[in-house]
């Protein structure tokens, strides 16, 4: 009788073959994105690199294309994430925290998951309706940072919940134990070593949840963000326009002069983009090299 | 009175404290603990004697750890686990309403079955107990008796602010120990506590177990038969939840009284 093991010769070959096509298959895929993102960056940088200077960093928009700038745009970015993180982190983190490690096990607390799931997937246009109803009418800020800010700080919320519970749920359960056992409170636990170990997670969820909503437009329109805005803002109550907003409004104008304009604003976009991920990738490295 | 469990003969009582034994720290009577409805201790009753270290074998699922986790309330975090029976800890009920688990681990300390030191440096593992719990003192003077208690100081008095992490398996270990000790607890709880390492640092922790128990009462669990047998002064046998029989350790392993403790000790054990 011959041993079954002899036929795999016969096979072999194919398989070989089935493996070699599917690792083909895989590399096509993966460098497809690369590829979508170089032709991008090439594109935008053929249209909009003459139109990259100092100047159009520091002027503000203007009716001719020589002279407007981004500045304002910008700067009403840089408002706007600031007023979102001052507001999502701490209510995005604390929530985590009670689901994580408060919060019992229960109906309540399901419907609570779900429902943040739910949230993470509602098209953001939905939260610019929602921001005007609540933010610039119902609590009457009209159309400011503040009320941008609060609107933005919904859309990226459960997006921040989900990223900082799971770095939360990271943190082996033995160190929880060890401090518990040396007589912890549940506080003592969590600020002392689930916060610490839990942090290059957090922050690396936060920082990506940030960089969507730098590049959210839809609800800014819908809450009324201005498209032209030739002063910076002052503080919260002032209005204000986005990055997004003010390449939108480029883009949409006849003269090809403002379509060049509009391909450097995606630039800088762009380049705070890539900023804000870096720094995300290079806090997860560091906490990587170190002894966790 | 120590209380049996209805389905024992009533001529024994299997945990009553043994002769020759100091006076009990601990009194377990007539503990069943379920997980749900699955019963994982069934009517314990025992006496640990003080700063004397008592073992408790059995195979695997017999029920060993949890009842270890309910001696400093551990067991508070699982769900759905319940409790009937009583815990005396110097005559005061571990359970009752107006005790506040946090009180009841500064004094009961506990050594886990992997060695699970703190992220952090050994010095900060040693004293974050006592910080967090308002220690005024010295806190040098405590990290160095702890560790010295603990036979570590000498590896690690030139790196006490090196991460605890670049210790090996069986310092990691020590300093889990000298982190409890630092508590100044009554008696120290220790799960499986050289398992997870070679026999070279198993025998450094057994030797630790030595000096100790002049100090603290020790309560450990092991799988490891020998290990008991070596280390410890009075044994439980425990089997599917039950006590099957508890003495001193030279009698349980000698000259075990019940049949089933015979056929486990000496390895026929099915």
């Amino acid at each position: 009788m011959t041993s079954w093991v002899e036929t795999v010769s016969l096979t072999l070959p194919r398989r070989r073959r089935a493996a070699r096509v599917f690792a083909l298959a895989c590399r096509l895929i993966t460098w497809s994105g690369v590829v979508l993102l170089g032709v991008l960056l090439v594109h935008v940088s053929r249209e909009g690199f003459q139109w990259l200077d100092w100047d159009f960093l520091t002027s503000f928009p203007s009716r001719f294309a020589e002279r407007a700038g981004i500045k304002s745009a910008l700067m009403g970015t840089l408002w706007l994430i600031g007023g979102t993180g001052a507001v999502s982190i701490p209510l995005g983190v604390a929530a985590s925290i009670y689901l994580e490690e408060y919060a019992r096990p229960g109906r309540i607390k399901s419907i609570i998951e779900i429902n943040i799931a739910n949230l993470a997937g509602v098209p953001s246009i939905v939260y610019g309706i929602l921001g005007l109803a609540l933010f610039v009418r119902g609590m009457a800020l009209g159309r400011s940072v503040a009320a941008g800010a609060l609107t933005m700080s919904l859309l990226i919320l459960p997006v921040i919940v989900i990223t900082s519970r799971e770095a939360i749920r990271a943190v082996p359960g033995s160190i929880r134990q060890a401090a518990f056992a040396l007589g912890a409170t549940r506080w003592q636990v969590t600020r002392d070593h689930v916060l610490p170990a839990a942090l290059p997670g957090i922050l690396t969820g936060v920082i990506l949840a940030m960089s969507r909503a730098i590049g959210e437009t839809a609800p800014l329109i819908m809450i009324g963000a201005l498209t032209y805005v030739a002063f910076l803002p002052r503080g919260p109550a002032d209005s204000f326009t986005a990055l997004p907003i003010q390449i939108f409004n480029w883009a949409s104008r006849q003269q090809a002069e403002f379509h060049g304009l509009a391909a450097a604003g995606i630039i800088i976009l762009l380049v705070v983009l890539f900023v804000m991920n870096g720094v995300a990738v290079y806090i997860r490295n560091r906490s990587q090299r170190k002894p966790q | 009175m120590t209380l049996v469990h209805p389905m024992r003969p009533p001529t024994r009582e299997p945990g009553s404290a043994p002769a020759g034994a100091r006076s009990a720290i601990l009194e377990v009577e007539n503990l069943s603990i379920w997980y749900g409805d699955n019963r994982a201790i069934n009517g314990v009753s025992l006496k640990i004697p003080e700063k004397r270290i008592t073992a408790i074998i059995g195979p695997s699922g017999c029920g060993k750890s949890t009842l270890l986790r309910t001696f400093n309330r551990m067991n508070d975090f699982i769900p759905g686990l319940r409790c009937e029976g009583r815990v005396r800890f110097q005559n005061r009920d571990l359970f009752a309403s107006g005790v506040d688990p946090v009180e009841v681990r500064l004094r009961i300390g506990m050594v886990f079955q992997k060695p699970n030191p703190f992220p952090k440096s050994i010095y900060d593992n040693v004293i974050w107990g006592p910080a967090i719990n308002g220690f005024r003192g010295d806190r040098d003077r405590l990290v160095e008796e702890s560790l010295t208690r603990a036979a570590l100081w000498d590896e690690v008095k030139d790196r006490l602010k090196d991460s605890a992490l670049g210790l090996s398996g069986g310092q990691q270990q020590r300093l889990c120990i000298a982190r409890a000790l630092a508590m100044q607890p009554e008696i120290i709880l220790m799960d499986e506590p050289a398992s997870s390492l070679d026999p070279r640092s198993t025998a450094r922790i057994e030797d630790l177990l030595f000096e100790l128990k002049k100090l603290y009462t020790i309560v450990i669990v092991t799988h490891n038969m020998q290990q008991a047998a070596r280390v410890s002064d009075f044994t439980a046998f425990l089997e599917s939840g039950e006590l099957i029989e508890f003495g001193e350790t030279e009698q349980v392993f000698t000259r075990p009284k019940v049949k089933r403790t015979e056929d486990y000790v000496t390895g026929r054990f099915g």
